[in-house]
């Protein structure tokens, strides 16, 4: 046999004084120079810097949804329903973000947002329908599109008879999507 | 006359010596006169703003032939937006009352107005030189290895080059301003999962309460609100001047440090 030299002996991670519970914790977490108590604070130190990290990067992601908001209000009252004639397209919410249509069948708003890509359309009374300035968007006083871009109808708002005053309350922040069968839904329109 | 033009010429140089002699100058100018091979790499070496540099590069380095310089005119034209963008904050105020009027004054009440003009011009050039940029690298075969990974360090550069136009772009507050930014938060809107009319919205929620919706979602995160509006360009102005441009000078340094690491501007393959 031609052992002249002795092969050295590999460093025993048992040689450490924590062989029994660490033992599985030889190849990767465990070093010579650990202890079984310094393993133990090393990862409670580790465990607490991870979470405190975690916990402020939730909170700063949280930080950027403000609680409050300053924007105009979405419920709003609009007059009686003998304010609107027949047949005609109400222009004086346009800045609180509804027109007022009456039918014969009834009331509905619509929501002064261009569903192409944003905008707000105009209303022009000599051509009967909505043109939005941005693409070119054009709407049926339904709300129907039928030219542009624009791939749905405009959106309705729930509009309801207040119980106190018999005011006519539009929502805005409640919307109804004809595509999606939104304009039956009884709270789209309002029937006189 | 002649007399007195030689009394100083005799007094300068002891002068000179005097003063080279001081603590004062020898704590700043520490290696003397760069005379030497030796000399010449400490005063490099020692110096924050030289050393930015390597000591020496290859002759390719500077040919335009190779790089167009295309990366450098990238990086002088953000210095050159840092420093007018930095000189234009001291006239704009970031509010719906002032933020459009502010505009205006700067380009005929301020002397020198001419600088958002400048501002605006080096923002198109910025991107069009980054576009180069790219390009210029992408032909010449420069993300090949070991430059992969700093070739994903310039695309998040170029997106983050984009978005620094994007969030300049509202702060004149003017039509094309506020129209651009709801189109384009609108894209934010559409995102799965996170935007409250994209996909998936709805299937994030608690015992039947959304966590998704308009008044949560990215769309929100971004502007602060549901409209464009105040805290839209409060939120993009401070974007714009403070937390982009910290992101992307760290990105830089990466960008730059890797490749003087992957070999040097214009190295071999």
């Amino acid at each position: 046999m031609s052992d002249t030299a002795k092969t050295p002996e590999p460093a025993k991670p048992s040689d450490a004084p924590s062989a029994g519970a660490t033992a599985g914790l030889e190849g990767g977490l465990l070093s010579e120079s650990m202890t079984r108590r310094s393993w133990h604070w090393m990862a409670a130190a580790w465990t607490s810097f991870t979470a405190a990290t975690l916990a402020g990067t939730l909170a700063t992601v949280r930080f950027m949804f403000p609680n409050v908001l300053f924007e105009k209000p979405m419920q709003f009252k609009v007059g009686k329903p003998e304010d609107f004639p027949v047949g005609e397209v109400d222009e004086r919410f346009k800045e609180k973000g509804v027109w007022v249509v009456r039918e014969a069948t009834g009331m509905y708003a619509l929501i002064t947002t261009c569903t192409h890509l944003g905008c707000t359309p105009n209303w022009l009374p000599a051509q009967n329908k909505f043109k939005c300035p941005c693409h070119g968007s054009g709407y049926y006083r339904s709300g129907v599109n039928f030219e542009g871009p624009t791939p749905r109808p405009l959106e309705r708002a729930a509009i309801s008879l207040s119980p106190d005053d018999g005011q006519i309350v539009v929502d805005k922040s409640k919307s109804f999507l004809f595509e999606t069968g939104g304009w039956d839904d009884p709270a789209s329109f309002l029937k006189l | 006359m002649n007399g007195f033009g030689e009394k100083l010429g005799r007094m300068w140089k002891p002068f000179v010596a005097y003063v080279v002699s001081t603590q004062v100058w020898k704590s700043i100018f520490r290696v003397g006169i760069p005379n030497t091979n030796r000399k010449r790499v400490l005063a490099v070496l020692g110096n924050v703003v030289l050393h930015l540099h390597p000591v020496k590069i290859r002759k390719s380095g500077v040919k335009l032939r190779y790089t167009w310089c295309a990366g450098g005119v990238t990086f002088f034209l953000f210095l050159v937006l840092t420093f007018t963008g930095l000189l234009l904050m001291f006239y704009y105020r970031p509010t719906v009352e002032y933020a459009f009027a502010d505009i205006l004054d700067l380009r005929e009440q301020v002397p020198f107005g001419i600088m958002r003009e400048i501002h605006r011009w080096g923002a198109h050039a910025m991107v069009i030189a980054v576009w180069i940029h790219m390009f210029r690298v992408f032909m010449t075969g420069s993300y090949k290895p070991p430059r992969e990974f700093n070739w994903n360090i310039g695309v998040i550069l170029l997106v983050l080059t984009l978005l620094l136009s994007f969030t300049g772009y509202l702060l004149p507050w003017d039509q094309l301003a506020m129209w651009a930014i709801t189109v384009g938060s609108n894209m934010a809107r559409a995102t799965p999962l996170i935007g409250n009319e994209g996909p998936f919205a709805r299937s994030l929620q608690i015992g039947g309460v959304a966590l998704v919706h308009s008044g949560d979602d990215a769309k929100f995160a971004l502007l602060g609100g549901r409209f464009v509006d105040a805290n839209a360009l409060l939120r993009f102005y401070v974007l714009h001047c403070v937390g982009i441009p910290l992101v992307a000078a760290f990105l830089m340094a990466v960008h730059f440090w890797r490749v003087r690491k992957d070999g040097g501007i214009s190295g071999p393959m």
